[in-house]
């Protein structure tokens, strides 16, 4: 009997190899021979939750989509539709959302550990790059989906965003009228909105995804002590000719990785089902009101993640330096690889100038994200904003300050990676 | 590396809780709290009463259906229809205007809004405090004024029970704008003001129900999905450090 199955199940292998020879060499080469350092600690768990909620956003997204109709006469009481007479509709609506700022959450602390432990660095370039794209792609799906479900805040919201662009000399007005196909967000916009929320930008999103572990699989993981596993010594359990300190993903990391994504599911549960508004950070007050032209709220203000650029769009007094502020703050981070010269990888044995600088970023970008959420009333905000937009850049400069002049003390690297936790 | 986890935890908490808190506070300030419970299904029916005898006349619930609210309320479709439905739709039916907006903004100068979000949209303390701060004020169209909502069209749909108050200001000086100082009875109402706080609590509380149903199917599904979750990651727990024990 199980010589009979054995048999089944070679012969089903050699039925499928036979007719597609590259699928096993293309598992093996993602999979069970991709060896990653075996030192990744908690911060290298987000690329893969990042993976986790993206599913999740395709697959609520899908159902989302069979109930929401996207037009600006149905839009809002669709997706109230949803949340009361589809069956799980609230369910599925909330976890669509919840999942959007859990994106952000996972992306955000990703993306700060690649520049903890310069992962951006040679030869990692391709990935940090591809990766930057992935966060344009994601900031403007994100802003297209909240725009749809109607509300006033999805209505002001959209208005004050694309009038952004209208701060372009020249083409500004015009650019924006495009957009909208409107002179205000209307059904066109809408409609409009949806398409490139359900189909385009997804598409490019996952093709982007695919590029971002194809990049770093040919080059291979960091890790939290900045050594290139690949030019150690080789040899271990599963193959000789692989680094001594890499271990397979498959089975360990994904096991590892099942693990993180129950605790992360856990937080991510608990508000699904107990806080799904957040206190009106991930679903806003003002988003339970159908989007009406006519009244204005008292504060139109982005969701969450969007924050810390809002505020320093606000706090710069010139409408078009402060879009060109914006956008830099985002444009400046595809730079980082050539603006750190450093060879030191991790800030476990950078300089004490790196770290502090580090620390002094992330306040930085929390503290402006708590500004660009407030009424951006008190001048005395204003002023600290503008001081913290300027430490913003100042780390961009100092990084290549500081690592071009050779004024950083690094500390030594270590040969091989330190264990594993 | 496990004694990096608290302090990543700590980093994230002190994260989030610096970004909740600050708009936690700033969406209750000035507010009295309401206790709302929709836990408690007396209170709700109570308020689903009161609704529809002294709201229900002007405002909609257009996303309400009259069955939900028996089946979440547990009420009978006959208790529902001979007692909530004053406006003769099928008892599937959602619960409709009683005034057309036209005449609403003809008499009250706007048209009254629909009630089914307002509770999501302004809080159910606001809808509580709302409810309570009602004044006469003679330069206003229909006589009456709101100290939550300043200059609300609406007038006081509770002042049987509530009674009549005026409002304390202290005068202007400069360029300080008045400021309010208290409520003055001018005439009392039939029930004392413990017993309207539980009129105007029970109608917060409805509202705040009515704004998203699925509110107490959540809660009493949650802790089963948080349990059964727990339950896997420690069992995943267990595999990751069965397999981690060959990794030196």
């Amino acid at each position: 009997m199980a010589n009979r199955l054995t048999q089944a199940v070679t012969g089903m292998q050699e039925w499928f190899n036979d007719r597609a020879p590259s699928f096993g060499p293309f598992y093996a080469k993602h999979m069970t021979s991709y060896y990653a350092p075996k030192n990744f600690n908690i911060w290298y768990i987000f690329g893969v939750l990042s993976m986790v909620v993206l599913i999740n956003q395709i697959v609520t997204g899908i159902f989302l989509t069979m109930f929401f109709k996207p037009s600006a006469a149905e839009a809002f009481a669709s997706v109230e539709y949803i949340m009361r007479d589809v069956e799980w509709g609230w369910l599925i609506r909330y976890m669509h959302s919840t999942g959007a700022s859990a994106f952000f959450v996972v992306v955000y602390i990703h993306m700060f550990r690649g520049v903890m432990y310069g992962s951006y660095k040679k030869p990692r370039e391709l990935v940090w790059l591809l990766g930057m794209l992935i966060y344009l792609v994601l900031m403007a799906e994100a802003f297209m989906g909240y725009v749809l479900p109607w509300g006033q805040m999805s209505f002001w919201g959209a208005k004050v965003i694309i009038s952004l662009f209208g701060a372009i000399p020249y083409v500004g007005t015009a650019l924006t009228e495009w957009i909208m196909g409107d002179y205000l967000p209307s059904d066109a916009t809408l409609n409009r909105f949806f398409a490139l929320h359900v189909i385009a930008l997804p598409l490019v999103l996952l093709l982007l995804v695919v590029l971002h572990i194809f990049a770093l699989h040919e080059v291979g993981s960091n890790n939290p002590d900045g050594v290139e596993i690949k030019k150690g010594p080789k040899g271990n359990r599963w193959s000789s000719s692989a680094p001594a300190d890499g271990i397979p993903f498959h089975p360990y990391f994904t096991v590892k990785d099942t693990f993180y994504t129950g605790c992360f599911l856990l937080i991510c549960a608990f508000i699904i089902f107990f806080q799904p508004t957040f206190g009106g950070l991930f679903l806003e007050h003002d988003n339970f009101i159908e989007a009406n032209r006519l009244v204005t709220p008292v504060h139109i203000k982005p969701t969450w993640y969007y924050t810390p650029f809002y505020a320093m769009l606000r706090v710069v007094p010139n409408k078009l330096a402060g879009v060109l502020t914006m956008f830099s703050a985002i444009l400046v981070l595809f730079f980082l690889p050539w603006l750190d010269r450093g060879k030191v990888k991790s800030w476990r044995y950078r300089g004490t100038g790196f770290r502090v600088a580090l620390f002094v970023l992330g306040i930085c970008f929390v503290w402006l994200g708590k500004i660009g959420s407030g009424p951006g009333t008190d001048p005395v905000e204003t002023i600290i904003g503008r001081f913290l937009t300027a430490a913003y850049f100042g780390f961009f400069i100092f990084l290549w300050v500081y690592t071009a002049f050779g004024f950083e003390k690094t500390k030594a690297v270590p040969e091989r990676v330190n264990g594993h936790d | 590396m496990h004694k990096s986890h608290p302090w990543i935890a700590g980093f994230l908490l002190a994260l989030s809780l610096g970004f909740a808190l600050p708009a936690a506070a700033a969406e209750e300030g000035g507010l009295a709290p309401s206790n709302a419970n929709l836990a408690d299904t007396g209170s709700l029916q109570n308020g689903a009463k009161l609704f529809m005898n002294y709201c229900s006349g002007c405002h909609s619930l257009q996303l309400m259906r009259y069955s939900r609210i028996a089946e979440d309320l547990d009420l009978s479709e006959d208790q529902v229809m001979n007692n909530l439905n004053f406006t003769g739709v099928n008892f599937g039916e959602r619960i409709p205007p009683s005034m057309n907006s036209v005449d609403g903004k003809t008499w009250f100068g706007a048209a009254p809004p629909d009630l089914s979000l307002m509770a999501r949209a302004k809080g159910v303390d606001y809808v509580f405090n709302y409810l309570k701060s009602f004044y006469l004020d003679a330069s206003r169209p229909v006589g009456w004024n709101n100290t939550v909502f300043p200059n609300a069209s609406m007038p006081n749909p509770l002042w049987e029970l509530q009674g009549v108050q005026t409002a304390k200001f202290k005068a202007a000086e400069g360029s300080e704008p008045a400021q309010f100082e208290g409520f003055e009875v001018h005439r009392a109402g039939t029930l004392k003001p413990e017993e309207f706080d539980k009129v105007a609590r029970d109608i917060a509380n409805f509202l705040q129900y009515a704004a998203e149903p699925a509110a107490m199917q959540r809660k009493s599904i949650g802790i089963w999905v948080l349990l059964f979750l727990a339950t896997f990651t420690l069992l995943a727990y267990f595999l990751k450090q069965e397999y981690w024990k060959d990794v030196h």
